[in-house]
């Protein structure tokens, strides 16, 4: 009897956190939109999505985002076109081919890697990366959307490392035996089979990756440049959404046309990484179901 | 079950009492707090006195933080900071805003400053007109060599739009004190943030030029000259020339408070005016303000 009362409680319990959870969601949306959608009533939406120019403490002010989404996207872009290989070979490595011990070190560094805070890791890059970015490719300023690519694809590594793992560690063993059996060897079964049934899991996992670069912030303010222009290569300084919103923050006056701008970019960031988890979700269910 | 939570109660209101105790401080001397808060020009100058005031005056606290002008003002209408730093004058709308928030900013001008244009040491430019700068910030002069360089691409670095130094920039520079003009940094430019990270890039980047406060000019950089244009002299930022008004890109640097100060706030402001106050506005490299009275800015 008693202990029927505290499963129920329980359970009770863990309703409300869920409950919370999306709660909270909801009223930090609500509260974005609040603060944004007067913004876009004064301003004029189009005109702060395709607007070129971001000066907003000039009069009259200038809030266009088009070079701030531009510049997140192409940090992001780049960071995946680092990070989503490395990772993904590195899951398989982890996974299927290194031996026992080596892995248990491996999967432990990795996580530790996602420990690193991250303006550690802005401030290594700063002091190290930049000035060679600068030599190497021989180019202005070392304060590009490159360095920051790379420094958030460090970020990007443990989430697509971890998650892509676990959906290759998940594909049934009959699947890899039947290969085998038909005489294919190791790295066909791996790169056919394995590959392709983990597929919907690695996809999941890159999203993830690609959910927590879009909104890095301190790393990437501190070594993308911070200029805001239209980037034309990767090699140029670019200057993000997340960036601006907290370099900016401190000297809006509550209820200014200033801060609500900066409102406005925090709804068009959360619409994107929205996006992104939702894509996420789509594949994670996918593999589920298989 | 019980007496467990009676346990726990007993431990907070330990805890509780043991904090208060804590907090009345040595020999149960008073403790007072002020917060210093704004421009990262004379951050460094506001936490020397901070130092040199927390030395004779053992019982106070002294917290002195940057981020620029614009938090300055912002942080002293949010009533977030006792004193507000700044490396440009309140602007009209901000006093009104003050005003509506039930803050009303009082000035007082601490010394005065040469903005200094920074570039590599191993830059061979050693001059600039102000047209030039312009011409550089607004990217209608986008190598070193049009301006008696290297063939290199100028790297701009400016600071973030909520720095006094940012807006002094570009009024007095970029818009010449045009106040109709509607001239921008060209979007090209870095927002670095804060001075510190301009005078790094500087450092290690031989493309780069940016403008910082006096305070920052040191041997491993090269600080260029300034005229007003070609026909007149080229203008080094040092403190004579900054005293006598012959560099033409200075400014006054100011603390601001909330209504008439009053207590450890009056104290700290009075010290920063006096004599041994403005010993060390000239020992950071800045103008101490006594030596410019009577001249107008």
């Amino acid at each position: 009897m008693k202990r029927k009362i505290i499963d129920a409680i329980i359970e009770k319990i863990i309703f409300v956190c869920g409950i919370l959870a999306i709660v909270f969601v909801v009223l930090i949306f609500g509260f974005l939109l609040k603060e944004g959608l007067g913004f876009f009533q004064d301003f004029g939406i189009i005109k702060f999505i395709a607007g070129k120019f971001w000066y907003p403490s000039s009069s009259p002010a200038q809030f266009g985002i088009l070079p701030l989404i531009m510049g997140s996207l192409l940090v992001t872009v780049g960071a995946c076109v680092i990070a989503v290989p490395i990772g993904v070979m590195a899951a398989l490595y982890i996974s299927e081919i290194a031996p026992k011990g080596v892995k248990d070190v491996l999967k432990s560094i990795v996580e530790l890697m996602a420990a690193i805070p991250s303006v550690v890791i802005g401030f290594v890059g700063l002091v190290t990366l930049v000035p060679l970015v600068r030599t190497l490719f021989d180019v202005p300023t070392g304060l590009t959307a490159f360095s920051g690519s790379i420094m958030l694809a460090f970020m990007a590594m443990p989430t697509i490392v971890t998650i892509s793992e676990d959906a290759i560690r998940s594909v049934p063993w009959s699947y890899k035996e039947g290969a085998l059996a038909l005489g294919a060897t190791k790295w066909q079964t791996l790169r056919r089979i394995v590959l392709k049934a983990a597929m919907p899991g690695i996809i999941a996992a890159v999203m993830l990756g690609i959910g927590r670069v879009i909104g890095e912030t301190m790393a990437v303010m501190m070594i993308t440049g911070n200029a805001a222009q239209i980037p034309g290569s990767i090699f140029e300084p670019v200057r993000t959404m997340t960036a601006t919103i907290a370099a900016e923050m401190g000297e809006t006056v509550r209820g200014g046309i200033h801060y609500k701008a900066l409102f406005g970019i925090g709804l068009v960031l959360f619409v994107i990484t929205f996006l992104v988890n939702f894509v996420a979700d789509l594949f994670l269910g996918k593999s589920k179901n298989k | 079950m019980k007496n467990n939570i009676k346990i726990l109660i007993l431990f907070f209101i330990a805890v509780v009492i043991a904090s208060c105790a804590r907090s009345q401080g040595k020999g149960g001397a008073f403790h007072s707090s002020i917060q210093i808060k704004g421009s990262d020009t004379i951050v460094n100058l506001v936490q020397v006195w901070a130092e040199r005031f927390v030395e004779v005056n053992s019982t106070y606290n002294i917290g002195v933080t940057g981020g620029g002008s614009g938090t300055g003002f912002a942080a002293l209408m949010n009533k977030t900071c006792d004193i507000a730093m700044s490396s440009r004058e309140i602007e009209k709308k901000e006093t009104v805003l003050a005003k509506s928030k039930d803050v009303n900013p009082r000035e007082f001008m601490i010394g005065l400053d040469g903005l200094a244009i920074l570039i590599n040491k191993n830059n061979p430019v050693e001059k600039l007109t102000l047209q030039q700068l312009r011409d550089i910030f607004m990217a209608k002069i986008t190598n070193w060599k049009e301006v008696g360089g290297d063939d290199l691409e100028i790297v701009i670095l400016s600071r973030e739009s909520n720095s006094g130094t940012h807006m002094f920039f570009k009024e007095h520079v970029l818009r010449l004190g045009d106040k109709k003009s509607n001239d921008e940094f060209s979007p090209k430019s870095l927002l670095m943030p804060s001075s510190q990270a301009i005078y790094d890039e500087v450092l290690q980047n031989p493309h780069a030029l940016g403008y910082v406060g006096m305070g920052y000019i040191n041997n491993n950089v090269k600080t260029i000259s300034v005229a007003v244009n070609a026909k007149s002299s080229y203008v080094y930022p040092n403190t004579e020339n900054v005293m006598s008004g012959k560099y033409p890109i200075s400014r006054p640097l100011y603390l601001y408070t909330d209504g008439e100060p009053t207590g450890v706030v009056k104290m700290f402001i009075d010290y920063a005016l006096s004599a041994e106050g403005q010993k060390i506005v000239l020992e950071t490299d800045f103008v101490p303000v006594k030596t410019a009275e009577g001249k107008k800015f």
